[in-house]
């Protein structure tokens, strides 16, 4: 059971890894997306939403399926990332942070862009008026009444990616210290009949998961977390 | 052809089944990688004894979990002896029933029809960086395909290349995809029945660098319909049930 225990806190090193990597990604890339995808007229708008909300109906054994595919010496990316000289995505750390990335991105992109469109028009106006420019108005105006919806989208981003469960398995490989996660390891004791070393295991997520949920409830006492990252002091619309 | 005892006795009760006055339900509960031809099987016993086969697909070691927690299965077809020998010793399966339905034969195979050669030599090579390879703890052709490397005394050389698969299925997706360039997967995946066989390459692996991986197949105490699964699992080992688990690529 000792052997068990280093591989358990391994797992759990790399799971706590991944998620910090992917929800700073997530972040990076999600927040202008956000921003886009609240104040666009495109007629892209629709489609591009709806290709982020994908992740959310897809079971995620199916999409790591089809990432296996993709990434794959026979797939689009993996016949690009050849090309580039980074050798196949499958089996590895970066492979892990691309899928997850995915998987995560409805739980990012969506509270931050009901944040952005609960602001409203008028303090980017106002801020305007006073000769604040685009970049100004969106990192002193926006991004400040957003903040709620930026902390619950990183909250729940990474707590969804310490959750994942079907992409790893179908894209991981299981390697020790690359892609094997908590889920995963949790989900090779209990097919192991290993119940003992899974109840802990399952412990541990399962008070993690709930300390977070508990801190984004605080944080946003009106309970429902999606419909409560209205900024403080803007009225809802 | 004259009938042997025990085969006409066998033909006596299936008829007896047949002509019933009612037909039974059964549930089964089949280890993933038996699925294709327990379909064949179970449809030939529906036809032959007038009974309905419902078959579940997964993991034995799921299938352990449900039965000790009550689910209606009458017939496990395990992946492995140890699963429904735990079953027997917990009182939760007939022992009379526990019998081995089918060995299971392990290939090395590559999608690469040039990459395997006839002796498996290519293991000790660099010419390819990941080795899928299935749980050991979990699936018995892990264990087999862990058996063979430490047999070949390749443990060591291997190790960092290997990419560990929930199951034999998974094993297989990963080297079919291309994703490994080898994989240990089962006989079957790579010679299906229906002639569809997969071009690649592959090294039968010999029978002495394992344990077979027999699967045993037993009945659940708590079926209600105790004697047609009995008459399922004796079905099992009747020739024309051989017939397809051959075909299947596995021995009994």
């Amino acid at each position: 059971m000792d052997v068990d225990w280093s591989a358990d806190l391994q797992a759990v090193a790399l799971t706590l890894k991944l998620a910090f990597v992917v929800t700073l990604l997530l972040l990076a890339i999600g927040t202008p997306l956000a921003w886009w995808l609240a104040h666009t007229r495109s007629r892209w708008k629709a489609p591009l939403a709806a290709l982020v909300a994908l992740p959310l109906v897809l079971p995620p054994t199916v999409l790591g399926f089809y990432l296996l595919m993709l990434m794959g010496p026979h797939g689009l990316v993996g016949q690009a990332t050849q090309a580039l000289g980074i050798g196949l995505l499958p089996f590895s750390f970066s492979g892990l942070v691309i899928a997850s990335m995915l998987y995560s991105m409805p739980f990012v992109v969506q509270p931050i862009q009901t944040a952005f469109e609960a602001i409203g028009a008028r303090p980017l106006e106002a801020a305007a008026t006073l000769r604040a420019g685009p970049w100004e108005r969106f990192v002193h105006v926006a991004l400040p009444l957003a903040r709620r919806g930026v902390i619950t989208a990183a909250v729940l981003g990474f707590a969804h990616t310490v959750g994942e469960f079907g992409v790893v398995l179908m894209i991981g490989g299981n390697i020790p210290g690359a892609t094997r996660v908590i889920s995963t390891q949790l989900y090779s004791h209990v097919e192991a009949l290993e119940y003992p070393a899974a109840h802990r295991l399952a412990a541990v997520l399962l008070l993690f998961s709930f300390a977070v949920l508990l801190w984004v409830y605080r944080l946003s006492p009106k309970g429902a977390l999606l419909a409560s990252t209205a900024p403080d002091g803007v009225p809802r619309p | 052809m004259t009938l042997s005892l025990p085969r006409g006795l066998f033909a006596l009760t299936l008829a007896a089944l047949a002509f019933s006055a009612h037909a039974d339900e059964l549930q089964v509960a089949v280890a993933a990688n038996f699925s294709a031809a327990a379909q064949k099987i179970a449809a030939q016993f529906e036809h032959d004894t007038g009974n309905t086969v419902k078959l579940s697909f997964g993991a034995t070691g799921k299938f352990y979990a449900q039965i000790t927690a009550g689910a209606p299965f009458d017939v496990l077809l395990a992946a492995d002896q140890a699963t429904p020998a735990r079953l027997v010793a917990e009182g939760k399966a007939i022992p009379a029933t526990l019998h081995t339905y089918a060995i299971g034969k392990l290939v090395l195979w590559s999608a690469d029809p040039a990459l395997v050669d006839a002796k498996g030599e290519i293991l000790k090579s660099d010419k390819w960086k990941h080795l899928s390879v299935a749980d050991a703890k979990l699936a018995p052709y892990g264990q087999a395909a862990k058996e063979t490397l430490a047999q070949l005394k390749l443990t060591d050389a291997v190790q960092s290349r290997v990419v560990t698969a929930e199951n034999i299925g998974q094993a297989w997706q990963f080297v079919q995809t291309g994703n490994a360039e080898l994989g240990f997967v089962a006989l079957g995946q790579v010679q299906p029945p229906d002639g569809s066989r997969v071009p690649g390459s592959m090294w039968l692996v010999p029978d002495n660098l394992y344990t077979p991986i027999k699967q045993d197949a037993v009945v659940i105490s708590a079926s209600k319909v105790r004697a047609a699964a009995t008459a399922f699992v004796d079905y099992l080992a009747s020739d024309k049930a051989r017939v397809v688990i051959k075909a299947y690529g596995y021995s009994w």
